[in-house]
């Protein structure tokens, strides 16, 4: 789960992380306005959209009075943010109200799992603000890493020598060891998957501050997280999505027209493959998992034709300890329950394969018999080729 | 030969008693498996699957057994506690099934679960299975048949699809390990590598990776050093970067742990990639007659 920056911070400050003064959070001019107001007429007003490159989209904007929080609030909230990393834009909702920084120096802090080793590493340089992995492309050597010990947690010395590998100066380097320390406690106390501290501001009264935060939490952690419980409800970058983990079913949106249910996250990513292959674009990742009975089946189908874009969908199932006549019920359910007007192609191969494709005949479906097969007829139905009725 | 276990492994279940747990030591015993405990907290002395002894400890266990190899079905909130409770108790292979375990949590079991010379397959995976001598797994058993192939793989059902093709092609497999979808797995496609080179059984090995990290990477360093053929595939090559593709480590994360980094990192080696999963049998006939 992302969380949003303010919610980030919140964490953060709670855990020892020296951030900005907080006005809190505003969903309209007026409240933006107030904020303004209790920070002492002058405010940074920040767009809450899982993004970077929110300040030259306009989504960081500079109050010099409240009239002018109010005004600048009322052109931000309900905005169309487009930056490079989203292209197609998000729409901004929530204004994090923060007392402006003078920032004299910028560094990134993070601290993310380094999967080639199992091990938590520390990323330090003194380049900050900007996108470090340009910044790891091209000056390397301005980046420091260290690997941290699972066991002992991040060592003061391995962070004082991040520090002098980074280029920090020394008059901060007493200051920085400590808070880095304190990122990497929070990290693991979030069980976060990543931590993302850029800029690390140095203000103009030699402070060092978290002047933007990004945090991500894994998602596999969440059972001991309960106090992260209501945030999770918006995290989904998607309706769908959102509907999907309400259901309990594995659900990725994507920004193709074909509709892909299958078992197994492995099978439906190579599922999606053979649709590329075929010269067609999925619609969707949608993983109903090992085992799943009729009901499962039915409500992922509901799923993906809530996607209006989705022109076939391809049932891909290999059946291990997944049963083929039940999955086939589920269709079969779902086609009866509602009015369904895109082609389905069926492949149904392992367990109970035959008694699922005997439901299946005489309906409406298309049977496959191969996953190649199954892509094809698909891609061919989304592009508006004919399918043969079953 | 084979790797990881035969027929002589004695195995015990953690949470054999659970739905998942009793439901797949039926079908391991059916397979021919020598499942010799279980182990449950809080139910010990009770008989689970017809006359498979149940203990409270994983110790209790291994001493009245002298089971080797454990698989663990536990909820993935108990699942780290069974898996070092496991490697305390001398338990040569653990192999963990459960999905959904913390991932500092399986960064912390790594190096603990090595310093106790204990193996851990998985978490998140399907298991291992020699054909036709010992599946310690919830694989399909009938999909696999006794041959040359080692198969090693982040997945399960995509393995299953390739594994079944490869038996209707006549190429029987050595073993078949399934590493798991996770982040951090316990052991990584090097290590198992480096067991089908030294394995009399195994003639070619097929690897089915995926996105994200850059095991498939390191892997390809490995195959340089390797005498027998690596028939590779990789799946998620159409993945958005930034979309987590259902597994928790497969995700293309800016720059890094993209497929055609690792498709091409393979074929840089000389390992055949296939295109698609119904390539690979052709691929590996090929190399077993090359």
């Amino acid at each position: 789960m992302k969380l949003h920056e303010y919610q980030s911070k919140m964490m953060l400050r709670d855990l020892g992380v020296p951030v900005p003064e907080n006005g809190g959070t505003a969903t309209t001019p007026g409240a933006a306005r107030a904020a303004c107001e209790a920070l002492g007429g002058r405010a940074v007003l920040k767009a809450q959209v899982h993004t970077g490159g929110r300040g030259k989209a306009g989504g960081i904007r500079i109050a010099e009075s409240p009239a002018d929080a109010e005004r600048l609030a009322s052109e931000m909230l309900g905005m169309l943010l487009k930056t490079h990393q989203a292209p197609e834009g998000l729409r901004v909702e929530t204004l994090l109200i923060e007392a402006p920084l003078v920032m004299t120096r910028e560094f990134y802090a993070g601290i993310v799992p380094d999967r080639s080793v199992g091990r938590n590493t520390l990323i330090l340089s003194a380049m900050g603000g900007m996108d470090i992995e340009a910044v790891a492309a091209e000056r390397p050597e301005a980046v420091a890493r260290e690997r941290i010990d699972p066991a002992l947690g991040l060592r003061p010395y391995q962070a004082r020598r991040a520090c002098v590998h980074a280029g920090i100066p020394e008059e901060l380097i007493r200051g920085l060891t400590p808070m880095l320390v304190t990122l990497y406690d929070a990290y693991i106390r979030l069980d976060a998957t990543l931590l993302e501290i850029n800029p690390l501001a140095v203000t103009d009264t030699g402070a060092l501050v978290a002047a933007d935060a990004k945090v991500i939490i894994d998602d596999n952690a969440m059972y001991r997280h309960p106090e992260l419980a209501d945030w999770n409800e918006d995290a989904a970058d998607n309706p769908i999505e959102a509907e999907a983990q309400r259901r309990g079913i594995q659900y990725v949106h994507l920004d193709g027209t074909v509709g892909v249910m299958g078992n197994g996250a492995g099978l439906v990513m190579g599922t999606l493959d053979e649709v590329a292959r075929a010269g067609g674009k999925a619609a969707n990742f949608l993983d109903v998992g090992g085992g799943a009975r009729a009901d499962v089946v039915q409500s992922s189908l509901e799923l993906i034709l809530m996607n209006p874009a989705v022109r076939s969908v391809l049932v891909n199932i290999y059946g291990g300890i997944t049963r083929c006549d039940e999955v086939a019920r589920g269709i079969l359910q779902a086609t009866s329950a509602m009015e369904i007007d895109v082609p389905i192609i069926v492949r149904l191969a392992g367990t109970r394969a035959a008694e699922g494709a005997a439901l299946l005949a005489g309906s409406h479906l298309t049977p496959a018999l191969s996953m190649q097969e199954a892509a094809q007829l698909a891609v061919d139905a989304a592009a508006g080729g004919r399918v043969v009725d079953g | 030969m084979s790797i990881y276990v035969n027929t002589g492994s004695k195995v015990l279940v953690q949470g054999i008693t659970g739905r998942e747990g009793s439901y797949h030591t039926a079908e391991m015993v059916r397979y021919g498996t020598n499942i010799v405990a279980g182990v449950v907290p809080g139910k010990g002395g009770q008989v689970a699957d017809g006359n498979v002894p149940v203990f409270d400890l994983v110790s209790d266990a291994v001493e009245a057994t002298g089971a080797d190899v454990s698989i663990i079905f536990v909820p993935a909130a108990f699942a780290t506690d069974a898996i070092l409770e496991a490697a305390d108790s001398g338990v040569r292979l653990i192999v963990a099934i459960t999905d959904g375990i913390p991932l500092q949590d399986a960064i912390r079991l790594r190096p603990i679960v090595r310093r106790r010379g204990a193996i851990l397959i998985g978490p998140n995976c399907p298991g291992v299975i020699t054909p036709g001598e010992c599946k310690v797994g919830i694989m399909p058993g009938e999909a696999f048949t006794p041959g040359p192939v080692g198969v090693v793989s982040r997945s399960g059902t995509l393995t299953y699809e390739i594994v079944d093709s490869l038996t209707r092609a006549g190429l029987g497999q050595s073993t078949c390990v399934g590493i798991g979808g996770d982040p951090v797995p316990g052991t990584t496609f090097v290590e198992v590598l480096r067991l089908f080179e030294d394995d009399n059984a195994t003639k070619a090995v097929v690897m089915v990776g995926e996105i994200g990290g850059s095991d498939e990477e390191a892997a390809a360093e490995f195959i340089t050093t390797m005498t027998k053929p690596v028939i590779g595939f990789i799946g998620g090559r159409s993945a958005p970067p930034g979309k987590r593709m259902g597994h928790a480590g497969a995700i293309v994360s800016g720059s890094s742990g993209g497929a055609e980094a690792k498709v091409h990192a393979l074929r840089e080696v000389g390992a055949a990639v296939a295109d698609a999963t119904d390539d690979i049998p052709a691929l590996v006939a090929r190399a077993l007659n090359g």
